[in-house]
């Protein structure tokens, strides 16, 4: 009994050190291929000239491009995403009658469950053309506006369930102190509610932020494969991830400089979505307390 | 009469748990509910400000006047009836701001912008709660750094600063500390000069230091009303009888 007992203990213990194995493992990779891209390309070039063309025979390693482009699709589908998924919020937990909110919660919930794919042909296929119509002779076929609106679309669940979730769990007796004092039901939830459930809210948007950083399969089809310094969201871009698909489709000789540079943007790609982790970790850690 | 209550009944879906009270209460008075727990006393409290209105399946029956009016009126605006019906809650919950901002919140909502007028009505509703001496220089921190018996001050300071002429008091000093507890009651005493007080209470002997009048529920009916003293040291009903004496309860 006790012998078994051990094992499988030894088990248990041996699948969470494979995740953590794993993790190690994927870092080092990274950093050793980036090292060795960083000993061919210096670091003040990378971060700081304003092209990125190591496919052609004229190379740059400017990772600005790449970055504006991750960026300003990512800010669109903020621009989408927080005011929408706030107000879903808002009205789920606070103004929608108990039936709705039973509907409303799983249908949004499916919005998560589509194929990131099929959010990118979406793009490609009605939203482009619905964005040349609206703005004729402006908008190319590829751009950064219409996979940053149906990105919006895809990380809007996230938003408004994490952000559901904080406001449901604002002590009711806050609730019940600012409606004894007179205040409306909008009153309480400006100035009371979303202040308090403020760590939840922010939370889920940073995690949307790096969920956004991160998606590639909308953008890779929607946004275009030009590393472009620009802010115009009509014109096509690319993003970095976009370029890491991009490379790892074509045949770039293994082991050349090229197929370092994929290394090298997966790291800063990492390096981005681990800071706004730990942006939200601090966030929760900081702002929780203050009921406890 | 500040407020009279007349056979109110409330029900939450098909249990009923108040079966028709009526009552009156004098202005500058302060009145005590006690009874055991579930005796509808928490309830009737609510229904002076409408919070049972929160709760989907509550329903209200009967009628209450205050100052002459009936609050369940349909024309009634809520809002300004809670603003002149305040009220204290079981546990400290002050607002997650500054302790000048827990205190200014009831003048803001009411559009309120005048910030001189914000600042004398903020001190004069801290002193009223007799918390001024302790927090009057650190009005700009967190009303979370405060105790747990100055929340509770603050959360009457937060309620007196709208100006109500009655303040409900829901166990008031149940989750605080002896030394806290006193204050509260003094405070209460002190009070009763300009508001209408009425005080949910499972603390006899709170109920014989505070308060003129109480009223003995039981089972969601008003078994016993009377002056507080008459009350306690010769109480007409046997089960008021055996409840003051602790034989259940």
């Amino acid at each position: 009994m006790r012998k078994g007992e051990k094992f499988i203990e030894a088990f248990l213990f041996g699948c969470s050190a494979l995740t953590l194995l794993t993790t190690v493992g994927i870092i080092l990779v990274l950093s050793f291929e980036t090292i060795g891209f960083f000993k061919d390309v210096s670091l003040i070039e990378f971060l700081t000239d304003t092209e990125w063309t190591p496919l052609f025979s004229n190379k740059h390693f400017g990772i600005l491009p790449l970055l504006t482009g991750t960026f300003l699709v990512t800010a669109i589908s903020m621009v989408v995403a927080v005011p929408l998924g706030l107000v879903i919020a808002v009205y789920l937990s606070e103004y929608a009658p108990g039936w709705f909110r039973e509907i409303v919660k799983p249908v949004l919930e499916i919005l998560a469950a589509i194929p990131t794919v099929v959010y990118g042909y979406f793009a490609l296929v009605y939203v482009t053309p619905w964005l040349q119509e609206l703005f004729p002779d402006q908008v190319g076929g590829f751009n950064a506006l219409s996979p940053g609106i149906v990105m919006g679309i895809m990380i809007l669940p996230l938003i408004s369930s994490l952000s559901e979730d904080a406001l449901y769990a604002v002590p009711k007796s806050l609730k019940e102190a600012s409606f004894a004092m007179g205040a409306t039901k909008l009153q309480t939830v400006k100035q009371v509610l979303i202040p308090a459930a403020f760590s939840g809210i922010s939370v889920s948007i940073v995690l949307a932020l790096s969920r956004a950083i991160g998606e590639t399969m909308i953008v890779a089809i929607a946004a275009g494969q030009q590393p472009r310094l620009t802010v115009n969201p009509l014109v096509p871009i690319e993003t970095a991830t976009t370029y890491i698909v991009q490379v790892t489709m074509g045949d770039v000789p293994y082991d050349s400089l090229e197929y370092k540079t994929i290394f090298a943007v997966g790291m800063t790609l990492f390096i981005i979505t681990l800071v706004l982790n730990n942006v939200s970790f601090w966030l929760k850690k900081r702002y929780t307390q203050a009921y406890r | 009469m500040k407020i009279e209550a007349n056979n109110v009944r409330v029900s939450y879906g098909s249990e009923q748990v108040l079966k028709g009270i009526t009552m009156s209460i004098k202005k500058n008075t302060v009145t005590a509910f006690i009874g055991p727990s579930g005796c509808g006393k928490s309830t009737f409290l609510r229904c002076f400000n409408r919070m049972n209105d929160l709760i989907e399946s509550c329903k209200v029956d009967g009628q209450i006047m205050i100052d002459e009016s009936d609050i369940y009126h349909s024309k009634v605006n809520i809002n300004e009836l809670r603003k002149s019906v305040g009220m204290v809650f079981q546990k400290p919950n002050p607002f997650p701001k500054s302790i000048f901002e827990n205190v200014a919140y009831g003048l803001r909502i009411n559009g309120v912008t005048n910030k001189k007028y914000i600042e004398e009505k903020v001190e004069w509703a801290i002193k009223q709660a007799a918390l001024w001496e302790e927090v009057k220089d650190k009005l700009k921190k967190s009303a979370f750094a405060l105790s747990g018996g100055q929340q509770q001050r603050l959360c009457i300071a937060r309620a007196l600063a709208v100006e109500p002429s009655i303040l409900l008091m829901d166990e008031p000093a149940s989750a605080l500390d002896p030394i806290s507890t006193t204050k509260i009651e003094e405070l209460i005493y002190n009070l009763k000069a300009s508001y209408t007080i009425i005080i949910v209470t499972h603390n006899m002997q709170q109920a014989t230091r505070t308060s003129d009048k109480t009223a003995f529920f039981y089972m969601g009916d008003l078994i016993e009303y009377d002056d507080t003293r008459t009350l306690f040291t010769n109480p007409k009903k046997q089960k008021t009888q055996n409840y003051i004496t602790g034989r259940f309860g």
